[in-house]
């Protein structure tokens, strides 16, 4: 490791856990030890859940052409408005004195306990994630089965708020939640499969670690700059985005067929949750892309590596976040059908080939010289060509059109 | 190929998120309590009386209480009682005026139509619109003191409008002078009646619901009791004030 | 479950029955398959979709429409038998309320109605005026009605605001020229009842010139969109046969590809005097139903631009009409006009009192709802959304 890793502020949030543990008991020390990591993370990922609202809405805004929220300043004092930084408090209190209004056929107890169960499992997935050198939660071998295994269980939750709600639109965003998630959940995994296959293990940290080192200082070895890790990516962004009901994906909550989807029925903190949970969803997906993809927490040139890890696991994340968000700015809704299909008909092959492109990807190491030109283009043919095809079919029978006038 | 368009389109919102940073033609919000906006000349709100003195504003009113306002109004949100007496107005002619002008803001829908048909210049539109209230029957009637406004206010709200107004309003006065000259030197026997306004010969009933024409209603069917107006125009803000 | 999924996206489910009828055989067959129930839903008035306070009971079986049933009146305002009460000056300001998206075009049905009733003639520069308002109220309400149908499409709201963006500046050049954003109450029997500055018209040809810059951009942003094709094209077809006998007009009529355009079948105006072509569609989809109002807004524009050549000086109001006291002599009369959303036409009978003895409003948006279960039968209910979207309804219009 180079002597970056050494850096005072690389250490200093460890450090700082390592002072607060030893004033404990020797036998309370491993509790402590985990509590503080626990509360860390709520604490951190609590606090950019809060921001990550307002920059959705301030980003939105931007994107199509208004100021976005810029009120909200500080109470009592007059005239401070500190660009509408602390909206989300504000929204945090109404939504906490909000009437929860829970219909009267509802299934009371499945009712209340959607939202909870959504937010348990959401924030579980965090454990697994390796925010800096050295900051991981929990170590895990099978950290990234342990992943996809929580995170499916938020569609549980989906449904059992869909289903106790009583409401017909609450009943179809359910129907809808389920086809959708099931089918994502396929082409995500699918797509981190060559990762595993390249990297050999499971665990997250050790998937960072074989991004490390760099080609003449400045060149990553992340995988997204690799034709596999490319078409990966790509397709888990696709994944990812229907994974957390985000548009173009958003059918579950299509405000313009479904009212609100299965939170039609949902009010004040249970609402909330359910927001909470989404964004939650959202920064853990996109964390455990940077993860896998972008390098984790790794600086992307030697010289930056004075910037500690941790920040650099941040920016990428935002980074995601904001293309998410962008993404959301601009993209309409696809129909039900129409997402499965893309899930089936498109995501999946492609994934399954980009698997075998993998595979050649491992087996070609070895070669040198002018035949890594070739290993490229192997590698990128396997994955455009069907693309391109598969494309074809999917929007046939689609164009613009040209019309004619009356003469 | 796919996904081009997709490309494409976002594109295009990352110009405009660019753009709305340094071109206002593509961001055009106005922080409104901040920054006021500027309300172009034509700008029309809810109507206000022309008094031609600010002192005395009652005394000056230009309305003769003719009534046609109150008869064109499309939803019959004004409310005119004739005086008993007569006052002299800017001209010097003997005048009616209104003893009760009321508008109900909560019924006009601000279409101008009882300006354009004032045959005296009296009622005019106005600009303000900050006019929340926190009653919703008797804050939004105006009475004849809440909508009396000078001339000056006039020349101010809409400058070019009311001179050219003033002009027409001198011209008049003068071809009046003039013509009293005549008159009086023409010495006629008999005393001259002071000119009224044909609509005036209407009797003055406070509440006459305005869609009943005063000359010959248009009905096949004949006319049930209780008809002929709609009950909100006789009904409340007159009385509820 | 359909019968045509071979390629892509394509989700043709059975054509619809026929006009008016039961669904498809294919939905039937499926539904017997399964012995399913069928859900009702009620789709409005308070939903986030329909335009207003406009309701669809939807039967649905799964996620298809398998019936359709409009609900509308929650705005019934009384407007016809108001007018039928009120003088003919005093029924314009509340035409500004019917389609209240554009009350320059509808005063200016009214006003044609009235002016065909009374033979009133219209000097040439109200003329001239008349037609810009109007064809700046079809680049507002097209821009709105396009904006709209991709907020039914499920974008979160940004084509919807460039439209606004746009449609902020015509309603400034209305406020500025009749004292009022959308309630303007501009036209009157003979004539118009402001006279724009030089300033006015200067700015409003500027607005004119650079509308193609802001429709280039919009085309841009998702015409091509591989998502907007998929969820537009093919969806909710309507031939021209059963177009023409319900007696569709406007842009959904012609997205059908009849040729039917008041403007250029009456000629009323000054319309004969402009060079602008009307667009036809070919499939009758909703996609050509977006396309139709975007080509109409470069075909407005090009209207515009020859309106703001030969705008004539002169006179805006007769010098013989009448404000106060108007009564047209006794007759009927029809005046009709292509407004941003089918024939608009008002009917009018006057006995030669003061207030008309019948009116009567053809509103377009009304009329071109009836084929909405037509065109929704087999398709889902995110697609009866975008297909109310795309029909182009304001329900001020259609409630009265």
């Amino acid at each position: 490791m180079s002597p970056a890793s050494d850096s005072y502020l690389e250490r200093a949030p460890l450090e700082l856990r390592d002072w607060l543990v030893q004033f404990l008991p020797e036998p309370l020390q491993w509790l402590a030890h985990h509590l503080i990591t626990v509360v860390a993370v709520l604490a951190v990922f609590g606090t950019f859940f809060a921001f990550t609202t307002i920059a959705e809405r301030k980003l939105l805004a931007r994107l199509q052409n208004r100021l976005g929220p810029n009120r909200s300043g500080l109470p009592w004092i007059k005239g401070l408005k500190l660009w509408g930084l602390t909206q989300p408090f504000a929204d945090a209190v109404k939504t906490l004195t909000k009437e929860d209004i829970v219909p009267a056929t509802a299934d009371k107890w499945l009712h209340f306990l959607a939202p909870v169960i959504v937010v348990a499992f959401s924030l579980m997935t965090f454990a697994v994630l390796p925010f800096g050198r050295n900051m991981i939660p929990v170590e895990l071998n099978a950290a990234l089965l342990y992943f996809f295994a929580a995170g499916a269980a938020t569609e549980l939750a989906i449904f059992m708020a869909g289903w106790s709600s009583r409401n017909k639109y609450s009943l179809l965003a359910a129907m809808r939640a389920l086809a959708q998630l099931i089918s994502y959940e396929l082409p995500l995994i699918l797509s981190v499969v060559p990762i595993v296959l390249v990297a050999g293990t499971l665990s997250t940290k050790a998937i960072v670690l074989t991004q490390g080192y760099w080609t003449s200082g400045f060149l990553p070895h992340w995988f997204v700059f690799t034709p596999w890790g490319l078409a990966g990516f790509l397709i888990f962004i696709v994944a990812a985005l229907a994974e957390s009901n985000r548009s173009p994906f958003d059918l579950p909550e299509a405000e313009s067929e479904l009212i609100a989807g299965h939170l039609t029925e949902y009010s004040g903190f249970k609402y909330a949750l359910f927001f909470m949970a989404e964004y939650f969803g959202l920064t853990a997906l996109s964390a455990l892309g940077v993860t896998l993809f972008l390098g984790g927490w790794q600086a992307p040139c030697v010289f930056l590596e004075f910037i500690p890890s941790y920040l650099w696991f941040m920016l990428k994340l935002i980074g995601m976040i904001v293309f998410f968000i962008w993404v959301r700015g601009t993209l309409l809704r696809l129909r039900i059908d129409q997402l499965t299909r893309l899930a089936w008909k498109f995501l999946v092959p492609l994934a399954l080939l980009n698997v075998g492109n993998a595979a050649f990807w491992v087996l070609s190491a070895h070669w040198a010289g002018p035949l890594q030109l070739v290993r490229w283009a192997v590698s990128f043919a396997v994955i455009v060509i069907p693309f391109v095809i598969m494309g074809r079919s999917l929007t046939a029978g689609f164009a613009p059109r040209t019309y004619r006038y009356a003469s | 190929m796919l996904g081009s368009g997709i490309i494409k389109g976002l594109a295009v919102t990352a110009k405009n998120f660019v753009g709305s940073y340094y071109d206002p033609a593509r961001m055009t919000t106005v922080e409104y309590p901040e920054q006021p906006t500027v309300l172009p000349e034509n700008y029309r709100n809810f109507p206000f009386l022309v008094s031609e003195n600010a002192t005395d504003p009652m005394g000056t009113l230009r309305c003769v209480a003719c009534q046609i306002c109150e008869k064109e109004c499309p939803p019959q949100c004004i409310i005119i009682e004739k005086s008993k007496d007569k006052k002299p107005d800017a001209n010097g002619k003997m005048q009616l005026y209104p003893a009760v002008f009321g508008i109900d803001t909560s019924v006009c829908m601000s279409c101008q139509i009882c300006v354009e048909v004032c045959p005296f210049d009296a009622i005019k539109m106005d600009k303000v619109f900050e006019i929340a209230a926190t009653d919703r029957f008797l804050d939004l009637y105006l009475n004849r003191e809440q909508l009396a406004k000078p001339n000056t206010y006039y020349h101010q709200i809409h400058p070019e409008e009311a001179a050219e107004v003033d002009g027409r309003l001198t011209a008049d006065r003068k071809a009046a002078e003039e013509k009293a000259k005549a008159t009086a030197a023409a010495k006629a026997a008999a005393p001259v009646a002071a000119p009224k306004p044909a609509d005036s010969a209407v009797a003055p009933k406070p509440a006459s619901p305005a869609v009943k024409p005063q000359d010959e209603p248009r009905r096949l069917v004949s006319p049930k009791p209780g008809e002929g107006g709609s009950p909100l125009g006789e009904g409340g803000p007159a009385k509820s004030s | 479950m359909s019968t045509s999924q071979v390629s892509g996206f394509n989700t043709q489910v059975s054509a619809p029955g026929p006009f008016g009828g039961p669904a498809g055989p294919t939905v039937r067959a499926v539904h017997d398959q399964f012995h399913g129930d069928l859900l009702e839903v009620s789709m409005g008035p308070q939903h986030p979709s329909t335009h207003g306070v406009f309701r669809m009971v939807v039967t649905l079986d799964g996620e298809q429409i398998v019936k359709l049933k409009p609900v509308f009146g929650y705005l019934h305002r009384n407007h016809e038998k108001i007018a039928e009460n009120t003088s003919y000056l005093g029924s314009m300001p509340y035409t500004d309320r019917l389609d209240y998206l554009c009350s320059m075009s509808t005063n200016w049905a009214y006003a044609l109605a009235v002016e065909k009733l009374d033979g009133q003639p219209v000097p040439d520069r109200a003329q001239y005026l008349r037609i810009i308002m109007a064809e700046l109220t079809r680049l507002l309400n097209h821009s709105c009605l396009v904006g709209f149908l991709f907020n039914d499409l499920g974008t979160s709201f940004t084509p919807l605001l460039y439209a606004f963006r746009e449609r902020e500046k015509i309603l400034d050049l209305f406020e500025s020229l009749s004292g009022s954003r959308m309630m303007c109450n501009y036209q009157r029997f003979g004539g118009c009842r402001v006279d724009p500055s030089p300033e006015w018209l200067e700015a409003a040809r500027r607005l004119a010139e650079n509308y193609p810059r802001f429709l280039d951009e919009y085309e841009a942003m998702l015409t091509g969109n591989e998502i907007m094709l998929a969820r537009t094209q093919g969806i909710g077809r309507l031939n021209s046969t059963h177009a023409i006998n319900a007696g569709l007009t406007g842009p959904v009529l012609r997205a059908s590809g009849v040729d039917y355009d008041v403007r250029k079948i009456d000629g009323y105006g000054v319309y004969p005097r402009f060079d602008f072509r009307v667009p036809l569609g070919a499939h009758g989809d909703t996609y050509d139903r977006y396309m139709m109002r975007i080509l109409e807004m470069r075909e407005s524009v090009k209207i515009l631009s020859q309106a703001f050549r030969d705008l004539p000086a002169g006179p805006i109001m007769d010098p013989k009409a009448k404000l106060r006291g108007f009564r047209p002599k006794a007759g009927e009369a029809y005046g009709r006009i292509e407004s941003p959303k089918g024939e608009l036409g008002f009917y009018l009978i006057s006995d030669g009192s003061p207030n008309p003895y019948r009116y009567r409003v053809r509103p377009p948006s009304l009329i071109n709802l009836t084929l909405l279960e037509e065109m929704c039968l087999g398709h889902t209910v995110a697609d009866a959304v975008v297909i109310l979207g795309s029909i182009d309804i304001v329900l001020g219009e259609v409630d009265r």
